[in-house]
């Protein structure tokens, strides 16, 4: 597993299941940490909510991980692996229309906590309002490929994310 | 005992007021954000602000048209979980500013028990048990009424809703919103001929899963790009018939294992005519009673809340309900996982009002 995550560097992995993709999820959440943000773009269907679910099983969440389109913000309670408990913060963008909106869902402070990890479906509809450091993850579907996905991992910001801050 | 309540209703984009005294329904107003159909979605902003500006119209508006004043309540009642937070708020802190100034109790209701509940609007003497569906944009759940202050929950969604399903597939399909009544609408004109899976249909537990279904649209559709408005339609009644189809089955399976007498269908789904004909052709050949309250019972309204709030003075009196020291919480319930698969724990989700 690559550890460089210099700003313009990503990985790209391939799944041809959503069993494949909640490992490759499950595979890169080891190197979350608290405090990280990972934005996941895809169209409908793509499988980002999957790769959530992927996430929060390494974080042995036990809460059902379902949409959180209608509700905007779902937030969860995992564990690190030194046994600390972790809130995981789901959130879906993908009803908001306005930048003025971010606001008053208070997604500044929720991506402000230092204590939880983020994680934001429809990262576009917050267009330019990202600017802190994070994760991107894109998941590609492939025409006339049914389940193949490419999944393309990079980091925005800067190089102190993950296990390169260690 | 019998008791006069203010119920308000603002979980997600209705803000809903009604007056219900022992157990029966004198007033319902629902203020429907039409301005949402612009937005394409229930917007967070919007909706707590509308609900702001047309609170204190629409509870004036309930008790004028129940010819109850003021002082004739006994109690106010108001959602407090599960919603937007934003939502929440503005009906919780009305309701507690109300309470307190008319120095009377404040009954916290939980959104989802005023829809498992709601069976009581369209019959009193609803008989028990009964398999309840809240099928609905934000959520699609059974469960079993086992008395009126008990349930049982069988099982929801792992991932979308059952209505969301309905939405994002009619987003794919180029519909507006909301995108439900508009796919349900392009289905009369289709045959549902495309084979669609039909997700957990044989898995014997009562959960759901409309994801996968979600994608197959996507993919059939980048397959096969729709050529005409009949191409739509057929994808639109074969969209329908796999959620319908679930939807009914599972419930049938639910009503069968718990010797139901009654199922209810409730949430915004159960307005849809293919579920509502599914069910009760299917359910004749058992002797189970398909109970679909009024279409404005259906939907988020405040007229359930204000009957759980009853049912819940009725058990307890209004001092138990004093306090104004609650809160809002946007979460539904917490559903736990068996070890490390997907499937959902519910052998312990039984609840009492």
């Amino acid at each position: 597993m690559t550890t460089t995550t210099s700003s313009m560097e990503s990985e790209i992995y391939s799944s041809t299941s959503e069993d494949e993709t909640h490992a490759l999820a499950a595979h890169f959440a080891s190197r979350l940490k608290k405090g990280d943000i990972v934005t996941l773009s895809g169209e409908l269907g793509a499988g980002k909510t999957e790769f959530v679910r992927g996430i929060c099983s390494y974080f042995d969440v036990e809460d059902i991980v379902s949409s959180p389109t209608f509700s905007i913000i779902n937030v969860y309670t995992g564990r690190l692996r030194s046994g600390e408990p972790v809130r995981i913060v789901h959130v879906d963008l993908y009803r908001l229309k306005t930048k003025h909106e971010l606001k008053t869902i208070g997604l500044e402070e929720w991506l402000a906590l230092p204590d939880a990890i983020k994680l934001i479906e429809w990262p576009e509809k917050a267009n330019g309002c990202l600017s802190r450091q994070h994760y991107h993850v894109e998941i590609r579907t492939l025409p006339g490929m049914d389940d193949r996905r490419q999944i393309c991992i990079g980091a925005v910001g800067a190089a102190c994310l993950g296990h390169a801050q260690k | 005992m019998e008791y006069c309540i203010l119920a308000i209703e603002t979980s997600c984009d209705e803000t809903a007021a009604a007056v219900i005294a022992e157990r029966k329904v004198l007033s319902n107003v629902i203020a429907s954000q039409q301005e949402h159909h612009c937005w394409g979605g229930i917007v967070p902003e919007i909706a707590s602000r509308a609900h702001l500006e047309r609170i204190w119209f629409i509870a004036e508006q309930a008790l004028e048209d129940a010819g109850i004043e003021l002082d004739q309540l006994d109690a106010v009642a108001c959602t407090v979980q599960p919603g937007l937070a934003g939502s929440l708020f503005v009906g919780a802190n009305f309701a507690k500013g109300l309470a307190l100034g008319l120095r009377r109790a404040c009954v916290p209701v939980h959104h989802l028990e005023g829809h498992i509940l709601s069976g009581f609007l369209a019959d009193p003497a609803l008989e028990l048990p009964a398999v309840v569906l809240v099928a609905s944009g934000g959520h699609t759940l059974l469960v079993l009424l086992e008395s009126v202050a008990q349930y049982r929950l069988l099982g929801s969604t792992r991932d979308d809703a059952a209505g969301e399903a309905f939405d994002k597939i009619a987003t794919l399909l180029g519909l507006g919103y909301p995108g439900g009544p508009a796919l349900e609408q392009l289905a009369q004109s289709g045959t549902p001929d495309i084979p669609l899976p039909r997700p957990l249909l044989s898995d014997p537990r009562f959960e759901f899963s409309f994801s996968g279904l979600k994608t197959a649209v996507r993919r059939y559709l980048a397959e096969h790009p729709p050529q005409s408005d009949a191409d739509r339609a057929r994808i639109a009644a074969s969209a329908q018939a796999a959620i319908v189809e679930v939807l009914v089955a599972k419930t049938l399976r639910a009503a069968d294992a718990f010797g139901a007498r009654s199922i209810v269908l409730a949430g915004g789904v159960a307005a849809n005519q293919m579920l509502q004909h599914s069910m009760r052709t299917r359910a004749l050949r058992r002797s189970v009673r398909v109970i679909v309250p009024e279409r404005q019972y259906v939907l988020d309204n405040a007229a359930m809340i204000g009957l759980v709030a009853h049912i819940k003075l009725e058990l307890r009196g209004t001092d138990a309900y004093r306090t104004l020291t609650f809160s809002i919480d946007p979460t539904p319930w917490r559903m736990h996982r068996h070890g490390s698969n997907k499937h959902a724990r519910y052998e312990d989700a039984t609840f009492s009002l």
